[in-house]
């Protein structure tokens, strides 16, 4: 680590940075762990539910009763036939007629004699480009809202409701991770300030004794590094406690619908390379902090 | 452009004037040039400007007007980042020393070598070396804050000789020390003289002009750079 060991000319071991900045990185660290456990954790379960819900569909018509029920039927399945057609992903629509209904209801109902009097739901086949995503749940409102009585197979649009739930959560935590990010930035930016004001004098020296800016910045993005590495660990330190909990209660309420909340092994190396991530990011903040101030400098 | 014959002069100054902040003028029309390897006293009274001169020569500060020009470059047209390599061409001792109080003696003195990029392992021949010629040998761990006086001002100009320079400035650099080693410090300057080293010293210290009488002088009266007269 000759990173962590390297002379410095600056006596920057003492300052009130690096008492404050260690822990600010730290929970930082801690809080984009738990965020990036959630965006993996949902992302899978994203990628499982859409397998589901592609495919095929059927889409049930509910009959209208009275004399002119059977025609109005036919024309609301028409127009559910074609509303369907319109949908961009769906591959082929095929209405089943009331005597193909019957015959798939035979073997539960017997003889299509007997019950071919009843007012049964009428069916459409629909197949789904397994490429595409239907957003199911605003197809199902629009499909009710055009066509009274029109329905679609409600397990699926419910798993559709939540993928579309888990995709915004996905999102937030991506956003509260580039928040944590810019906050951690942020607060580097201050401390380097902090840092360069109250070592002014050393930095003119080392000026007129010839050194370089990045010399200086140097010293500066090493320190920040190393206090954002020990932040990062403890951070650590304290996240991987918490995601085991989050796991092992997971593992307890996993019923059919939740297939595994626990933590991928993809998430885990990311989190473990999260205090890494966070000293690079204290380092690069710190050094072009520095290049700035000093470049306004005479 | 009037022309002027390249690489004559170490430093020139032409028509400069100094301010600082909205005060008066300090400096004012100063005009001199001074030949490489030359070796100069700079006198003048306490509060004359001896300080402020050297600090437009070292780029401590830039003039509120006129022209310097440093190794044959205009500092006006300098770029920022141009500045270091000329820098290092200048060893500073500074009146009140700036020595760094967290870094060893050693340390400090290693600084010109290490912001060069100079090897670790010639550092620590050449820094250790230099340091028992002034008389430090035994102080080589010890922090400013401990040092007298007298061994801060020789770690200072350790510190401004280690790089070879080819312009030495120093402020006052035998104000705190005996005559004894006042002159055994003078003689080093010299020495760095011979190798060619353009050497300029502020001092007010009498008897040490007199003593190396055979440099030339500047003197600063009224603000402005003076042909001394001869004593009378
Ligand atoms: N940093 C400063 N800010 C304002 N005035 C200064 C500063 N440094 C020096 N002066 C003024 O400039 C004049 C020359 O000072 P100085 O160059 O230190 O003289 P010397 O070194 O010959 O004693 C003095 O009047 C002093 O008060
Ligand atoms: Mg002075």
């Amino acid at each position: 680590m000759s990173l962590l060991s390297r002379r410095s000319d600056l006596p920057l071991k003492g300052d009130p940075n690096s008492r404050f900045l260690p822990w600010l990185v730290a929970l930082m660290v801690y809080l984009s762990s738990i965020a990036v456990a959630c965006v993996l954790v949902l992302a899978g379960l994203v990628e499982r539910w859409d397998h589901d819900v592609s495919g095929t569909l059927t889409v049930q018509v509910q009959p209208v009763p009275g004399e002119a029920g059977e025609l109005l039927t036919d024309d609301r399945v028409r127009q559910a036939a074609d509303l369907m057609r319109r949908t961009p992903g769906v591959t082929a629509v095929r209405p089943l007629d009331k005597r193909q209904t019957l015959a798939l209801l035979e073997p539960w109902l017997g003889s299509a004699e007997l019950v071919k009097d009843l007012p049964l739901p009428r069916l459409i086949d629909v197949s789904i480009d397994t490429a595409v995503r239907l957003d199911l749940g605003g197809l199902a409102d629009r499909l009710g809202k055009s066509v009274p009585g029109a329905t679609i197979d409600d397990h699926r649009v419910w798993l559709s409701r939540l993928i579309n739930l888990s995709r915004t959560t996905e999102w937030v935590a991506i956003a509260i991770l580039v928040l944590i990010g810019f906050v951690t930035s942020a607060t580097v930016v201050y401390a380097t300030k902090t840092g360069m004001s109250v070592h002014r004098s050393v930095i003119e020296v080392l000026h007129l004794i010839g050194a370089h800016d990045d010399y200086i910045a140097r010293q500066f993005a090493d320190r920040a590094f190393s206090l954002g590495f020990s932040g990062g660990m403890i951070g650590l330190a304290m996240a991987v406690p918490t995601l085991t909990a989050i796991g092992w209660a997971a593992k307890r309420v996993e019923g059919g619908f939740l297939p595994s909340l626990s933590v991928p092994l993809s998430g885990w190396v990311v989190v473990g390379l999260l205090p890494v991530l966070a000293a690079i990011l204290a380092m690069y903040t710190a050094r072009l902090t520095v290049h700035g101030v000093l470049s306004r400098m005479p | 452009m009037r022309h002027r014959p390249r690489g004559q002069h170490i430093i020139r100054f032409e028509g400069v004037g100094l301010r600082y902040g909205l005060g008066p003028e300090v400096l004012q029309d100063v005009d001199f040039a001074l030949p490489a390897g030359s070796f100069h006293f700079l006198t003048g009274a306490s509060g004359a400007g001896k300080s402020s001169l050297l600090r437009l020569m070292y780029l401590g500060l830039r003039p509120s007007r006129g022209r310097v020009t440093l190794f044959d470059k205009d500092i006006a047209l300098t770029r920022r980042y141009e500045l270091p390599a000329l820098r290092r061409r200048i060893g500073v001792v500074f009146q009140d020393f700036r020595l760094l109080d967290h870094l060893s003696t050693l340390d400090n003195v290693a600084l010109p070598l290490r912001v060069r990029g100079v090897k670790e392992s010639e550092v620590q021949k050449h820094v250790p070396e230099l340091l028992s010629w002034v008389g430090l040998a035994d102080q080589m761990h010890s922090k400013p804050p401990t040092l007298s006086g007298g061994q801060k001002q020789r770690v200072a100009i350790a510190r401004a000789v280690i790089g070879r320079p080819d312009l030495l400035l120093a402020d006052e650099p035998t104000g705190n020390v005996d005559d004894h080693i006042a002159m055994r410090l003078l003689h080093l300057f010299e020495e760095l003289n011979k190798l060619g080293t353009t050497v300029v010293i502020a001092t007010h210290n009498q008897f040490l002009v007199d003593r190396f009488s055979q440099h030339s002088r500047l003197h600063i009266e009224r603000g402005t750079v003076v042909e001394p007269e001869d004593e009378a």
